[in-house]
């Protein structure tokens, strides 16, 4: 059986390395991958998707609406423009912060309340803020460590695999930042 | 064998390597842009950025009259500046093979149209290669190759966004060092004056037909019987939503998708009871089959436009759909300039003097839409400039008072610079500025002619872009910081008003270019704060109202460039160290 895993976010938070992180580990642990990724006009504070497909035999590189597994959101906001991805018993995992778009700054439309008790009615949501773990570890570029460890144990794959790859994945000089960033989203 | 996983693009520079390529030249251009970086860092490869993509080409061929084998990279809209050089390479043939990669854009992710290559390269008389993944994609840059060299032609490598953007297994395999041809002078193949040019083009018919013969023969054409009674002509990505959605139909899978394996696909035809053509984009397979006499259903079902998916065309062929919720109704994030853009400066200049700009391709194109809106037109690498021209010959130079051309500095090597030659030779009076960032933005910073550096990374010779129109005839030339908006502000007024050509180079580094530092920060004093939303009006993904009406200032966004400062007529915004 084919698993599905979508990442959404902003661009420049970080939600590619996140997805191939996920993709490496899946094939490190024998199984066939495709990811799917979106380059260009999205990189520039667009809304950024990103497929993970594994199992034995993955074609389509991309995950459809109604059969992800897991849908990874780094923004609320995303969470409720991508949570029909989900499939029935789907799991949301979302990153509790808000990224207001441009038509929400200029007053064009206005930023949703409640996103996170509304996705709540429908779906399993499990929320993070971790912005604020990110930064009590003193860079908040780690976001995505933080947020991958806490949708881990979603994913499945045991934590020394998550953690081995994310130790070659990561600049050199930021494993060991990193790996806690893990370790505190995981234990969250 | 070592196993990866790799990109399509990645998978393609590895094909190229793996091939013994030696020379290779691109211009950037989503979805092919990655093909050359990653290919740069092979020693064994020459690679470069050319200014265009009809000098890349041109530069493939003369390799390739040279004896190597080379490449040239380009996007579906590349092609178009590429295809004068493209028809007649078709009628010279090669001596070292030859491998064109053309990225098409379905869905049209960072493109101004979704223009089908296939197309092209049918009325150029060019075979077509199109893989389905990453692995394929290696694998075909080489057996393009074997073709080029074995049939004496180009070979085009169509990709779509799909394909170049998406990761899978590769299992590596060593390079193969290709002997250099030795070099003879063959006016008759190599010089297409008339004379030789009628010769050529009989060889081409010739060629084309043997291919036409043999490729129902050739591996990457594969039969693959299923247990249904229908069958699909498919190719490229489209054929993993066929194996997706329908895993138990017959499928021929064209791995060479011009020309067509005619006996094939008349026996694959006969062998099915309903055979299905999808194909993205244009008809390029179904009109050729109709054209035989075979029925099939394509397009009356499947769409011309965008990306297809396997729900798309399960719920076509069964009625079902895989959606189980409906979609939130959440407000769009199109994508935006950044924090500390220098286009933003201009733009916001632009804006408060209500002029209108022609625009041209780069990140710039996003000053067309709210709250800047400045830009009017955008058609193609260049033309903001000539169509500013064609204005004020339509209409006079009272027309331009109020319009200026923008284009980017890379942009304008590309095409804008010929653009400006036809202005000064025409005795136009317009207002051009180039946004000069010092790199190819909106692609991912590539360097170009006037940065300094190549793609290898080494130091070469930059173009001063002042300089340049000078040398043109450009009679006024202007450079000014992007960050200084009276400047900007009344060299932009003085000029549209005038009656000279000016040219106004507005010069900042791209806020996302590497090596920078931003020590400070903007902050918003609310007490101090008059609501009235004026910092609010250039765009600014860092600032955010607030629900008391009052603006804050994201702190890890903002890089401090303080145009928001210059618009805040009550001194409530401050820039401070970091």
């Amino acid at each position: 059986m084919t698993k599905n895993i979508m990442i959404v976010g902003v661009g420049g938070q970080g939600t590619l390395l996140t997805s191939r992180i996920i993709g490496k580990t899946a094939l490190e642990m024998g199984y066939d991958v495709k990811i799917s990724e979106v380059h260009g006009m999205a990189q520039r504070g667009g809304s950024v998707v990103t497929f993970v497909r594994y199992g034995e035999k993955v074609n389509e590189p991309v995950v459809e609406e109604g059969t992800a597994d897991v849908v990874i959101a780094f923004e609320r906001l995303e969470a409720l423009r991508y949570a029909h991805f989900l499939k029935k018993d789907g799991v949301l995992v979302v990153n509790d912060c808000r990224i207001d778009p441009m038509t929400v700054v200029i007053g064009a439309k206005q930023y949703p309340e409640n996103i996170i008790e509304m996705l709540r009615e429908e779906h399993t949501v499990y929320a993070i803020d971790g912005q604020k773990i990110a930064k009590e570890l003193g860079n908040s570029k780690v976001l995505n460590s933080v947020v991958l460890g806490y949708a881990a144990k979603h994913i499945g794959f045991t934590k020394d695999a998550w953690l081995d790859m994310v130790k070659k994945t990561v600049p050199p000089k930021t494993v060991e930042l990193n790996v806690k960033a893990f370790e505190e989203g995981y234990n969250a | 064998m070592n196993k990866q996983i790799m990109l399509g693009n990645e998978a393609i520079a590895r094909g190229a390597y793996e091939a013994g390529v030696k020379v290779s030249s691109a211009y950037p251009g989503t979805p092919s842009t990655e093909i050359s970086e990653i290919l740069a860092k092979y020693d064994e490869v020459y690679t470069e950025w050319a200014p265009n993509e009809k000098v890349a080409l041109e530069v493939a061929i003369g390799a390739s009259v040279a004896g190597v084998r080379s490449l040239a990279c380009m996007k579906h809209v590349g092609l178009n500046v590429a295809s004068d050089p493209l028809y007649t390479f078709a009628y010279t043939g090669v001596t070292g093979g030859s491998v064109i990669v053309v990225a098409d854009d379905p869905g049209l992710a960072s493109s101004q149209n979704e223009q089908d290559t296939r197309m092209i390269a049918r009325s150029a008389h060019i075979p077509v290669l199109e893989p389905s993944d990453s692995e394929e994609a290696k694998e075909f840059v080489k057996y393009g190759y074997e073709l080029s060299e074995k049939y004496d032609t180009p070979v085009i490598l169509r990709t779509t966004t799909k394909l170049a953007h998406s990761q899978s297994t590769v299992n590596l395999c060593d390079r193969t060092e290709v002997a250099d041809k030795e070099y003879t002078r063959q006016v008759g193949k190599y010089v297409m004056m008339p004379a030789s040019a009628i010769g050529r083009h009989v060889v081409v018919e010739e060629r084309e037909n043997r291919m036409a013969e043999d490729c129902s023969e050739f591996p990457v054409n594969r039969w693959e019987k299923g247990s249904g009674k229908i069958g699909f002509i498919t190719s490229g990505i489209a054929y993993q939503y066929v194996k997706e959605a329908c895993p138990e139909a017959s499928v021929l899978k064209l791995g060479l998708v011009n020309p067509l394996p005619r006996k094939l696909i008349e026996e694959f035809a006969k062998s099915v009871e309903t055979l299905y053509i999808f194909e993205e984009l244009e008809p390029v397979f179904e009109e050729q089959i109709r054209s035989w006499g075979i029925a099939c259903k394509g397009k009356e079902l499947f769409t011309k436009q965008g990306e297809y998916s396997a729900n798309m065309l399960g719920k076509v062929l069964y009625g079902t759909d895989v959606a189980v919720f409906d979609k939130a109704d959440a407000p769009n994030r199109p994508p935006i300039l950044c924090p500390g853009c220098p286009h933003r400066s201009v733009f916001s200049v632009l804006n408060k003097l209500k002029i209108h700009a022609a625009g041209d391709i780069g990140c710039y194109t996003l000053g067309a839409v709210a709250p800047l809106g400045v830009i009017d037109t955008t058609i193609c690498m260049g033309a903001s400039i000539s169509a500013l021209h064609g204005m004020e010959k339509a209409r006079g130079k009272e027309f331009l008072k109020n319009w200026v051309a923008v284009i980017g500095d890379s942009t304008f090597l590309h095409t804008g610079v010929n653009s400006l030659i036809n202005m000064v030779y025409n005795k136009a009076t317009g207002t051009v500025m180039i946004l000069d960032n010092r790199t190819t933005g909106m692609t991912g910073h590539q360097e170009h002619s006037a940065t300094g550096k190549t793609l290898k990374g080494e130091a070469t010779y930059a173009i001063d872009l002042a300089e340049l129109c000078r040398a043109i005839g450009v009679p006024r030339v202007l450079e000014i910081n992007s960050f200084d908006i009276a400047a900007l502000e009344s060299a932009i007024k003085e000029s549209v008003n005038g009656d000279t050509l000016t040219v106004i180079i507005a010069k900042a580094p791209c806020a996302l270019l590497k090596g920078q530092k931003f020590p400070n920060k903007c902050v918003a004093d609310p007490e101090k704060c008059k609501k009235c939303g004026m910092c609010l009006k250039i765009g600014c993904p860092a600032l955010t109202k607030q629900a008391d009406g009052t603006v804050k200032i994201d702190e890890t966004m903002c890089n401090g460039c303080g145009l928001c400062k210059s618009y805040c007529k009550f001194g409530a915004i401050n820039v401070v160290e970091k």
